[in-house]
């Protein structure tokens, strides 16, 4: 027994180093959700989306129509309060801004946001989204605390100009939510799927098998 | 009626199973491997890895070949086609995640299979080349995982091949000339992709199963080790079957499977909540296609691969880190030579041989969390130390295992074997 | 020494083994499950296999538009009075009532379209003999009576897309599911109906 308790030992250390030995990183704001309950927040975050970022950014590899499945949002609504430029509904997220434009305008492409939540962690995003503030010395007049001289103009100002400080966070808050789906749509559907899984296999399969070995092993000493 | 339907069925079939019978050794294979191959019948839980690792290798074939019905091998398209199988293809992300975790799990499980090994002196007379057929699977293993890693085409993806590429360049006379030729072009790219995905689906795969069969088959031959490290052959019955041992079905194969249904429900543990494995199975960078303008902050290949890629970096020089690289892998296959002691279980060697191997495990542990970090990081905010000195000591204690292993026999008290096996 | 072989303990061991089957088998079962459902057409295949919307608000009497829908070519065509006359007036055909499987429900009638515009034929525009694309023949004759003639092997078919006897198509042309939008006749969705929507 010693050998695999010393075993066990070393697995948990080293497992627990892994945690504590971390060098020093910039302090990001927490970011929780509950995928299996957040339909209202997604949707206000689609909306968000497609007015604020679909300008510049693409999201290439997300179809409306999945979109509209996932979040609930039907056909009609779907067309009328997301999709203005003439895709079919099938059709992923893809904008008309070129590369040569994009790299004139802000010195950098903006990235296809897809899977910016999973690139980045959604820590990262939404502490990103809240952490512009301005800087005149920058060329639209705002930095940001997490990605220092960034591109990006500060484009929701008009939005946090118009609400308080509490309604802006929880605005970015929808807008996080919907990178994080849009990063990983089945979350929600891989989760609940998990817990039939692991019920199966703890509630049916193991006693069923615990029981068969012990038949044949009761006898043998 | 129903009787004369049941007899007639059952009489077609045995005369059809006597048929292929006359032709074909089913009876005696099944005899031989299973229902008459007697197992010891004192074995512990470090004894399921090896059915396990079949298991996984099974999950990897299946999922793998399923797979391939969807990825597309190019530099332009493979980014592309992996996000396609994630969210277009139906139950596509379940058949990904399935690959991805499975090429993890193999890793921890032949790692906990060859531990058994060092353990219990598998490796030991008359045991010998089933060890080397296993060393054998497991340098096919980290080839087959190196090049399934570039598929994704993903930032860590290329970058790491980068790293571990530009090692064989680091070999005299012939370093370049034969970078070169393995990657098929003047960079990584989607010439490399397309011959990777060719060796990485048929290629490994065939010589993995086929050092697989050949693994059990050496086995078989000699029959199967245990925890006391005492041979149950030489203890036989008045009808010649040994008196420790079981009949590996019924008894090992109803065993062996709460080992897998258990194995499973970790398995699926990870799949369904958390397939990332906390960033560890599913690198963050790799969340961005391959980009060869830009070098991602921190290179590292995959968990897997840290221990003996911190080993690469504790040596100063570019050649002689990988004579010493390839030489961490290459010890292990002499293991059986450089053990000297008469006795093949830990239980029954002393408290130095226990603590090499404990230490061993450790270093090793320690090994992949500096493989892991950036060689100037400090390890717990301690200033005196960073993980390239931790490094640099842990490379001495792993080779020092090896060492230990050949002196410590030659004056270590052993205690005396028991005829018969115990728990 | 391996275990006992007396009747009780056998029986139980039946009855582990008939569980532990039971069981395993319904998880094989779910484990099939994706693998199977992996095949079914992606969210990608749908999206390039759409509906096709058509504007035939310009569409003249005997022209006739080709539209591309599952990379199959589809004919949109406005039959003249003329030839609506004429499918009557054809008795050498293969399957004049369309019982074969040809056509959606509301197309089967002689006019092979659905009765608010009756004059407009949607068909694929592929010869069922063997996938040739037939040409349009509108002019009618004292022999011809209009329809489509496919210069592969000689097979002909009515104004309605159904096929003559003595030839070597076995069945009419097919005609897609398509229907027209609520709020505007003149717009045409190929591949969409009540029925594949």
């Amino acid at each position: 027994m010693k050998p695999i308790k010393l075993f066990l030992f070393i697995i948990t250390f080293t497992a627990s180093s892994l945690t504590f030995a971390s060098s020093g990183e910039q302090e990001l704001r927490d970011f929780h959700t509950d995928p299996l309950n957040r339909t209202k927040s997604l949707q206000h975050g689609a909306k968000l989306f497609v007015n604020y970022c679909l300008g510049c950014h693409s999201a290439k590899y997300v179809r409306y129509e999945r979109i509209a499945d996932d979040l609930g949002i039907d056909k009609e609504a779907l067309q009328a309060n997301l999709m203005f430029t003439g895709e079919k509904v099938g059709d992923p997220l893809t904008i008309a801004l070129g590369h040569d434009q994009a790299k004139k305008w802000f010195g950098a492409v903006p990235p296809d946001l897809s899977l910016e939540a999973r690139l980045r962690g959604s820590d990262w995003v939404y502490s990103y989204l809240t952490g512009f503030y301005p800087d005149e010395s920058r060329p639209f007049g705002y930095n940001n605390k997490i990605f220092p001289s960034v591109g990006m103009p500060f484009v929701m100002e008009s939005m946090k100009k118009d609400m308080s400080e509490e309604d802006f966070d929880a605005a970015m808050y929808d807008l996080t939510n919907f990178m994080d789906y849009m990063a990983e749509p089945m979350k929600k559907e891989r989760i609940e799927l998990g817990r039939w899984v692991i019920a199966f296999l703890v509630l049916l399969m193991l006693p069923v098998v615990v029981w068969l070995n012990h038949e044949y092993w009761k006898d043998i000493h | 009626m129903m009787t004369f339907i049941k007899d007639t069925t059952v009489s077609l079939a045995s005369s059809g199973y006597q048929w292929v019978n006359d032709r074909l050794p089913v009876d005696r294979a099944f005899k031989t491997h299973m229902s008459e191959y007697y197992a010891p019948k004192n074995f512990n839980i470090m004894y399921f890895f090896g059915v396990i690792s079949l298991f996984v290798l099974v999950n990897q074939l299946l999922t793998g070949i399923w797979l391939t019905m969807l990825y597309n091998p190019s530099g332009a398209g493979a980014f592309d086609s992996i996000e396609y199988i994630m969210r277009d293809v139906e139950y596509g992300w379940l058949i990904r995640y399935l690959h991805s975790t499975g090429a993890s799990a193999f890793f921890v499980v032949v790692y906990l299979h060859m531990f058994r090994g060092l353990m219990y002196g598998s490796y030991q007379k008359p045991r010998e080349l089933i060890w080397l057929i296993g060393m054998a699977i497991y340098f096919v293993l980290m080839g087959e995982a190196f090049m399934g890693y570039l598929l994704p085409w993903g930032q860590m993806s290329y970058w790491g091949a980068q790293v571990i590429l530009s090692l064989a360049g680091a070999i005299p006379v012939v370093g370049d000339e034969l970078s070169l030729w393995i990657r098929g072009d003047y960079v990584i790219s989607g010439v490399t992709l397309n011959r990777f995905f060719a060796l990485h689906v048929a290629f490994m795969p065939i010589v993995l199963i086929g050092l697989v069969v050949v693994h059990l088959l050496a086995l078989h031959e000699v029959g199967s080790n245990n925890p006391d490290g005492i041979e149950i052959k030489a203890n036989k019955g008045p009808d010649g079957k040994p008196l420790d041992g079981v009949a590996f079905h019924p008894f090992y194969t109803v065993h062996d499977l709460v080992g897998v249904v258990i194995f499973l429900i970790v398995f699926c543990g990870i799949i369904f909540f958390m397939p990332d494995g906390g960033g560890y199975f599913l690198e963050k960078p790799n969340f961005e296609p391959a980009n060869p303008l830009k070098t991602p902050e921190h290179i590292a290949p995959v968990w897997y691969f840290t221990p003996f890629y911190a080993i690469l970096r504790a040596i100063p020089s570019k050649g002689l880190g990988v004579i010493f690289f390839a030489g961490s892998i290459a010890i292990l296959f002499i293991l059986p030579w450089i053990d000297r002691s008469p006795v093949k279980s830990l239980r029954y060697r002393g408290m130095l041989s226990k603590l090499n191997l404990a230490l061993f495990a450790v270093v090793f542990c320690i090994l992949g969390v500096c493989g892991v970090k950036s060689p100037d990081a400090h390890p717990f905010g301690l200033t005196f130390i960073d993980f390239k000195t931790v490094g640099q000591i842990c490379t001495l204690l792993y080779f020092g295992y090896f060492v230990g292993l050949f002196v410590i026999p030659s004056f270590e008290e052993t205690k005396p074997l028991p005829e018969r096996v115990t728990g | 020494m391996s275990g006992q072989d007396d009747g009780v303990d056998q029986t139980r061991r039946w009855l582990a083994i008939g569980a532990t089957t039971a069981v395993g088998a319904v998880g094989a079962g779910f484990v099939a499950v994706p693998f199977v459902k992996s095949w079914n057409p992606s969210a990608k295949a749908k999206a390039a296999g759409a509906p096709v919307s058509v504007d035939i608000s310009k569409l003249e009497v005997g022209q006739k538009l080709l539209v591309e829908w599952r990379s199959k070519p589809v004919w949109v065509i406005r039959r003249s009075e003329e030839a609506m006359e004429t499918l009557d007036e054809v008795d050498t055909l293969k399957d004049p009532d369309s019982e074969e499987n040809q056509q959606p429900a509301y197309a089967m009638n002689p006019y092979r379209a659905r009765e608010e515009r009756k004059e407009i034929l949607v068909l694929v525009g592929l010869c069922t003999h063997l996938g040739c694309s037939p040409s349009y023949r509108p002019e009618i004759t004292a022999e011809w009576h209009g329809g489509f003639f496919c210069p592969c092997h000689g097979s002909k078919f009515d104004f309605s897309g159904r096929v003559h006897t003595g030839v070597p198509a076995p069945t009419n042309l097919e005609v897609p599911p398509y229907s027209f939008l609520a709020e505007n006749k003149n717009i045409l969705v190929i591949g969409l109906d009540e029925e594949h929507s």
